[in-house]
């Protein structure tokens, strides 16, 4: 006999995400059969907002389009207006970058720690897991003059230079957070609690992943090598030595592990760059704000979030505001498609977790 | 999945933090000290401040609006307005502060406020927090998205200069031209300056947008003389520029040259203007003296449909421009053009045609139902030293005007100029073209020179010695009285008691004598009235040389209006021709019985 079907709204406010988004579930007893995603509760038209701003005034916008990881929208709007103007870069705003996209990569990093954690029931780590991370909001604080929305990377380089005797202060904290890995592994990677709740849930299904357009962790998750990073260095990542972890498996076990190897390779990256770091210009400056017309063009631009392939469409036409910027997060597959997909079979109690381990962020999806 | 025994353990190792101080949370509270270019609450300096209104434009969440606070009066230069920060909208993104040109605006380490009063998150920075000086933390010092530099214009060398009377200035290339426009902020504080209260922001925002042929258009709704206030206007908007307050201000003149010369000719230029001429309104309007005031007059007035005619006593049109500008300033072929064209438009110009001489006043007072006088300063002041009708001694006015008018001035190898204004340089230079040493003596320092700076610097580039603080005593002339030579002697500075500007005194004895072939006088002019009826002169009131006007540069006597040098003491072609704008709103108010308001576009 079929069991009967209830019908459960899950969220819009649940612990599974950051932000707003409501999961439409069908459960036949503890099993789902059948998903749907509801967005829209942080709809703010990012996109048509920007049409009817200058290209400048666009650039604290971008940075609302991800709370945890906002910087990867600064980059590519950045390197999409450079693209199309033509605009050198100097070397050492391409480091900064770098620096800033990794810190906040590790950042996001420690969020999500929390946040999976906390779907499995082990309270201690969101704990410890924020606290650390408030120690790159002390860096960006220093550096950006702000500690969530940066507004630092813009077209030409970044908006100021590190200011005396940071790299100091970042190595400092990279070595503070390299000695917490190991005690997180304890906590958390090797807990048996999160082993069982994670290994075996959630599963992508390595033939079809590429199939449906996952990338980031996700889709290293499945075994498959896919990074922005490696495949299509920017900035100044093909001088920098690192690698690309991959697990097999696919399931949330396997996606918290590649995060937890990049962790280390963000690390290093972020000590190779203060070592390589040259001197000189940081800001290309672009003119005036209020006159500033971009050539007429159009680029696809792309860097590797903390969730995976960020794109930025941008067309000019000429004119002292952008014709048109689309957004294509990760989340927009992660979050609907493959959500929908993968949840199915699985038990309510997972819902939060699986959603987690994908890296969800509705504003990407609604933008 | 079999349970291993490391993962029941190994979480247990958390509990040795339990004896830890926490990371973050610190009791008792103490609140977090912002980082050193933390981005806070505003913070503006008011007296810095010039209300330009930069921060309200850049702003893309509209958190700031520009209102009027206690204390703080509008003036040239300064709107009175001071931002007002809604800081329930603002991002703290600080475009505001890094786009500020004065660099009054920044942000500070504050960031607490918590209040149930939606009114409260209202912030007047610098006025509801003077306590944010203290700690300033985000300021655009060397990060401003402003460039401060102006595109330079390229000129002519020195040496190449003093060859000929070529165009000194070169003229922006259309991509100088619009590199330099796009540095405006569009805050229009310039237009207070300006006699005329040109559209500068519109023109210059046209150009910096590729409408060259808008700006021109823009550029003669309210100045018929667009090309040679681009070449040679005092430009009075430069000086309280907003980005002048930490640079180099816009180059409004050579944008306002860039575009007008794009008009090649009369045709390409009526073309692009494109001016609405109304039908003859039967009404008619006699201007003396075809200058840049009278010929201001006579453009709005024909575009308007009033029969207007001029009466000038020279060959050629422009008055001072023509005569008095030297032609490596301003060329012959740019004012005919810009002449060609108003007579196109129906202005009539009677040339040779001398007002109480060819023709009586009390004629033109007949013919006409308005007058509009516009005769300029064309009397010198003498210079009352001894010597002083000795062959060689001339006045540069009388000079600039032979040279101009394309004849020989013998003026020797040696020249001395007496003087320290416009006039002054301009037949300094023109000295030099001839191939003469100049030197100038000028009874000041160089800052007080009226002269403006890029003339002083240019005369100094092209070889001319400037002598300041030195009054001529005597010019000295041989048996043939011929000029000789020419002393004078050294002054020291007295300041003024009543805080006026400091005054020269001949020192005692320090006399000099510089051989010389020629002495050039340039120390002032006046106007010659004696062409007016003794009946309009008792009408009208003459104060120190100059006839007094109301606000539509209206004389006692109704019909009559002047304007001009005779009317104003700026002395320069824009206050003309703003006080023939003026006049053109008189002289319609008058005849049409009209009242149209001031600042209506005319064409």
């Amino acid at each position: 006999m079929r069991e009967k079907e209830t019908t459960l709204y899950f969220g819009p406010q649940h612990p599974g995400i950051t932000g707003n988004m409501m999961v439409k579930l069908k459960v036949a007893g503890d099993t789902i059969v059948k998903a749907e995603t509801h967005v829209g509760y942080l709809h703010r038209a990012f996109e048509k907002l920007m049409e009817q701003r200058t290209w400048m005034q666009s650039f604290p916008i971008v940075c609302r389009i991800c709370v945890p990881e906002p910087d990867p929208n600064e980059e590519n709007l950045a390197r999409a207006v450079e693209e199309i103007e033509g605009r050198e870069v100097p070397e050492r705003a391409k480091y900064i970058r770098v620096m800033v996209l990794e810190l906040s990569r590790l950042a996001a990093y420690f969020l999500w720690m929390g946040g999976q954690a906390g779907t499995a029931g082990l309270y201690t780590v969101p704990q410890w897991s924020v606290g650390d991370r408030d120690y790159i909001l002390d860096l960006f604080e220093e550096l950006t003059g702000g500690r969530i929305y940066h507004m630092y990377i813009w077209a030409g380089g970044v908006r100021r230079d590190l200011p005396g005797g940071f790299p100091d202060k970042v190595l400092r904290t990279m070595d503070y957070i390299e000695s917490r890995l190991p005690e997180y592994d304890k906590l958390m990677f090797e807990n048996a609690i999160f082993q069982k709740r994670a290994k075996g849930i959630g599963v992508i299904d390595k033939d079809k992943a590429m199939e449906w357009g996952v990338v980031g962790p996700p889709l290293r998750g499945c075994g498959i090598q896919h990074d922005v990073r490696k495949d299509e260095p920017y900035e100044v990542y093909d001088k920098l030595d690192f690698v690309v972890p991959t697990y097999e498996g696919g399931d949330i076990w396997a996606r918290a592990m590649v995060r937890r190897k990049e962790m280390e390779q963000s690390i290093s990256i972020i000590r190779q760059v203060i070592e390589k770091m040259p001197g000189g210009e940081y800001y290309n400056k672009v003119p005036n704000p209020l006159n500033w017309y971009v050539p007429p063009g159009e680029t696809y631009v792309k860097t590797e979030s903390a969730r995976g392939e960020f794109g930025y469409y941008v067309v000019s036409d000429g004119s002292l505001k952008p014709r048109r910027i689309h957004v294509r997060g990760p989340a927009y597959v992660h979050g609907v498609s493959l959500l929908e997909n993968i949840l199915v079979g699985a038990n309510i109690s997972d819902v939060a977790m699986i959603m987690n381990s994908l890296g969800v962020c509705p504003p990407e999806i609604e933008r | 999945m079999a349970i291993n025994l490391k993962g029941i353990i190994s979480p247990y190792n958390a509990l040795k933090q339990a004896g830890k101080k926490p990371h973050t949370v610190q009791y008792p509270f103490e609140k977090k000290e912002a980082a050193e270019r933390y981005r806070g609450f505003h913070y503006n300096d008011l007296e810095e401040c010039i209300g330009c209104g930069t921060c309200a434009t850049i702003c893309q969440n509209e958190a700031i609006d520009m209102i009027f606070i206690e204390g703080i009066e509008t003036t040239n230069g300064d709107s009175g307005l001071r931002p007002r920060v809604d800081n329930g909208r603002c991002c703290w993104c600080a475009l505001c502060v890094d786009s500020c040109p004065t660099g009054s605006l920044s942000l500070t380490k504050e960031y607490l406020h918590v209040s149930e009063d939606p009114d409260s998150f209202l912030l007047i920075p610098g006025l509801d927090n003077p306590e944010g000086k203290e700690k300033i933390s985000w300021i655009s010092n060397g990060n401003s998205l402003l460039d401060y530099q102006r595109v330079p214009m390229p000129e002519l060398e020195g040496k190449e200069r003093v060859k000929s009377f070529a165009e000194v200035v070169l003229g922006y290339s259309e991509e100088q031209a619009r590199a330099e426009a796009a540095r405006c902020v569009g805050c229009g504080i310039c237009t207070d300056n300006c006699p005329v209260h040109m559209h500068i922001p519109e023109y210059i925002n046209a150009i910096a947008r590729g409408d060259d042929e808008m700006a021109v258009k823009i550029i003669y709704d309210n100045n018929p003389l667009g090309e040679t206030c681009g070449k040679v206007c005092t430009r009075r908007c430069e000086e309280i520029c907003a980005v002048s307050k930490r640079g180099e201000p816009i180059a409004i003149r050579w944008l306002k040259r860039y575009a007008t010369e794009k008009a090649k000719n009369k045709d390409i230029l009526k073309e692009i203007v494109n001016p609405v001429i109304l039908p003859p309104n039967g009404h008619s309007v006699g201007i003396i003296g075809a200058g840049p005031g009278g010929l201001t007059v006579a453009y709005y007035l024909a575009l308007r449909g009033f029969d207007v005619t001029i009466y000038e006593a020279k060959d050629h049109a422009g008055g001072m421009i023509m005569y008095g500008i030297p032609k490596y300033r301003l060329p012959l072929d740019s004012i005919e053009k810009q002449i060609e064209y108003m007579k196109s438009i129906g202005v009539k110009i009677l040339f040779n045609t001398k007002v109480g001489k060819d023709i009586s006043f009390n004629e033109l007072k007949q013919k006409h139902e308005a007058i509009y006088i516009g005769i300029g300063f064309e009397v010198p002041y003498k210079l009352g030293i001894k010597g002083e009708d000795a062959e060689g001694s001339i006045q540069a006015i009388n000079f600039l005007r032979a040279i101009n008018s394309e004849k020989h001035v013998e003026i020797g190898n040696k020249v001395v100029v007496v003087g320290g204004g416009n006039v002054a340089i301009d037949a300094a230079r023109v000295s030099r073209r001839l191939g003469a040493e100049v030197t100038i003596l000028y009874r000041r320092r160089v800052e007080d020179m009226p002269a403006d700076w890029e003339e002083i610097e240019g005369a100094e580039d092209e070889g001319v010695v400037i002598h300041p603080q030195a009054i001529p005593l005597e010019i000295i002339t041989d048996e043939n009285n011929k000029v000789k030579a020419i002393k004078y002697a050294n002054a020291e500075m007295i300041p003024d008691p009543k805080g006026g500007r400091p005054r020269p005194k001949i020192i005692e004895g320090d006399e000099h004598i510089i051989e010389v072939t020629s002495v050039i006088a340039a120390i002032g002019q006046e106007a010659d009235y004696s062409f007016l009826p003794d009946e309009v002169i008792n009408a009208i009131e003459i104060k120190r040389g100059r006839i007094v006007v109301n606000e539509y540069q209206q004389t006692k006597l109704p019909w009559l209006f002047a304007g001009g040098d005779i009317a104003n003491r700026r002395a320069d072609a824009i206050s003309a021709i703003a006080d023939g704008y003026r006049a053109v709103q008189g002289i319609e108010k008058l005849l049409l019985n009209e009242d149209i308001k001031n600042g209506g576009r005319l064409n």
